[in-house]
């Protein structure tokens, strides 16, 4: 993609008023963003990369600190050519996963329990506000007494993490649906389940959308955590036996494969948002 | 002819506005009724009241619609994650529902847009499509609030012939809530005038086709409407001086 430094609208009239001698204050100030350059955002990561690789190769940073970058990316060669780094990648991502579907499913179903009937709001919602004080790393404990150590346990903490901001998100949303289309639906003598699926459900997508993002962060940041207990497999294994030996290069190596993965992760769920969002014409579009 | 709608001594009461006290209103098969009234004289109320969406409020009377009643809103109010085709056959069954669909945005002149999404057509095409979803559905009573309020003067002509077109070709019985004297002049066959809660009055509007009668009826009409809704004091330097400042 290409970005074409065309003066803004604003300034192109500006020079239109100012030759038809109409205008002193100069042009009217645009309070919409001018149209974002594609990939901008690499903008800060790329600036980071750039002063760390010359922080390392003028010896600036003690390599027992922080790495230089090609020497994680030899790392991770080496790690891929024996194969390690692709199964402990599978085992982290499955994990992830298997917390996201069923965070995501339940954050849903019970959003919708709670978001379209009185009693369910009642019943549900105040039940989930006390949750959301508590953080689910501190439930961590708990669940260790409950669930044992083993894989259950991890994918009970990655759902929960990811059921809180899908919940909350898409409860939010379906009470904030607008009344003018409730009218419109009534007037329309749209059948209850016509009325959620053609209204309630697609007015609650955005909000839906939202809370996948913050749920799909949320996954790996549980996974983090949920890698340092007792498990033999998994990016966070491999960092927890790195820092055993003191191999900073492999848990360099892990925090960029964490970072790749929840970069990526929510790239695509940006990408789903403005497939299923196309309807929507907003400021930053 | 047959009244689908018959009103008697309806009551209806909110904590805080919109009030109406003893109406008493019927509309024939396929007549078009005129309702105007200054800001807060219940015409919206008693539009709502036949669209039954005035649950919240309290009141009494008589209350008989028909089955099929549409109603065009001020606003289009399009569901922006539809297509306009998805909009206006929204609720319908049937396998030729988007035949139907296809053909209501035709009569609107707007075959060709199914596709698009509402924040694409301007605000006159957004309201032709509501005007196509109500119709679409063949409604025995269409209830129109103000439903050219925010559009512009060129538009509201257009919108106001196609109306009118639409009305004479359909049939429905039709209530238009309006502000606009000369709008329900134009359109309607009866105009009711609405004042604190009751009917203040109720014309019929029986013109010659065309030419100086017209225009004098026309003008004696707007005069008298005008009366009804407490501007005659406006009126010192006759009506023209009211069209100028419209």
């Amino acid at each position: 993609m290409t970005v074409v430094p065309a003066p803004s609208l604003a300034a192109r009239q500006g020079v239109a008023l100012s030759r038809a001698g109409r205008t002193r204050s100069g042009p009217p100030r645009r309070l919409g963003l001018s149209r974002p350059a594609a990939y901008g955002s690499l903008l800060g990561p790329i600036l980071l990369l750039v002063v760390w690789s010359l922080g390392s190769a003028s010896g600036l940073i003690d390599p027992r600190v922080l790495p230089a970058p090609w020497v994680a990316v030899h790392t991770g060669l080496d790690f891929v050519r024996d194969g390690r780094l692709q199964g402990h990648l599978a085992v982290s991502t499955f994990r992830a996963a298997q917390g996201l579907a069923w965070g995501v499913s339940l954050g849903v179903v019970v959003a919708l329990i709670s978001g379209l009937s009185l009693l369910g709001g009642y019943l549900i919602d105040g039940l989930v506000q006390l949750k959301r004080a508590i953080p689910t790393l501190a439930l961590i404990p708990l669940f260790i007494l409950w669930f044992g150590i083993g894989e259950g346990m991890k994918v009970i903490v990655i759902s929960l993490s990811v059921f809180i901001p899908i919940y909350v998100h898409t409860h939010n949303a379906l009470r904030a649906i607008d009344i003018k289309h409730v009218e419109l639906a009534e007037t329309l003598r749209l059948t209850p389940l016509a009325f959620i699926r053609h209204v309630v459900l697609p007015g609650a997508l955005p909000g839906f959308m939202l809370g996948l993002r913050f749920g799909v962060m949320g996954a790996w940041l549980a996974l983090v955590v949920v890698e340092q207990l007792n498990a033999t497999s998994g990016i966070g294994y491999m960092i927890n036996l790195a820092r055993t030996y003191a191999q900073s290069d492999v848990i360099l190596l892990g925090l960029v494969i964490y970072a790749i993965l929840g970069v990526s992760s929510d790239a695509a769920v940006r990408l789903l948002e403005r497939k299923v969002l196309s309807w929507r014409r907003t400021l930053g579009q | 002819m047959t009244s689908v709608v018959r009103i008697r001594g309806l009551v209806r009461r909110f904590t805080l506005k919109g009030v109406l006290n003893g109406v008493d209103l019927d509309i024939q098969r396929g007549e078009f009724v005129a309702l105007l009234g200054r800001s807060g004289s219940g015409k919206s109320t008693l539009l709502r009241a036949l669209a039954s969406l005035d649950r919240e409020a309290v009141g009494s009377g008589e209350l008989v619609v028909p089955g099929k009643i549409s109603v065009v809103f001020q606003d289009a109010r399009l569901l922006p994650w539809k297509r306009v085709l998805e909009n206006v056959v929204l609720g319908l069954a049937g396998p030729d529902a988007d035949d139907r669909g296809r053909r209501a945005l035709a009569e609107v002149e707007l075959a060709g847009r199914e596709d698009s999404w509402p924040y694409e057509l301007s605000g006159g095409e957004q309201q032709r499509v509501a005007l196509a979803r109500s119709l679409v559905r063949e409604p025995e009573l269409l209830l129109a609030d103000e439903p050219f309020g925010a559009l512009d003067a060129l538009t509201r002509i257009r919108m106001h012939v196609l109306l009118r077109r639409l009305s004479v070709a359909h049939r429905p019985a039709v209530l238009l809530v309006t502000h606009d004297v000369d709008e329900a002049i134009e359109l309607a066959d009866r105009v009711v005038v609405l004042d604190d809660g009751k009917i203040a009055a109720d014309i019929a509007v029986d013109l010659p086709p065309h030419g100086e009668p017209r225009r004098a009826q026309i003008a004696a009409l707007r005069t008298r409407l005008l009366g009804h809704l407490g501007v005659e004091d406006l009126l010192d330097d006759g009506a023209e001086a009211i069209s100028a400042t419209r």
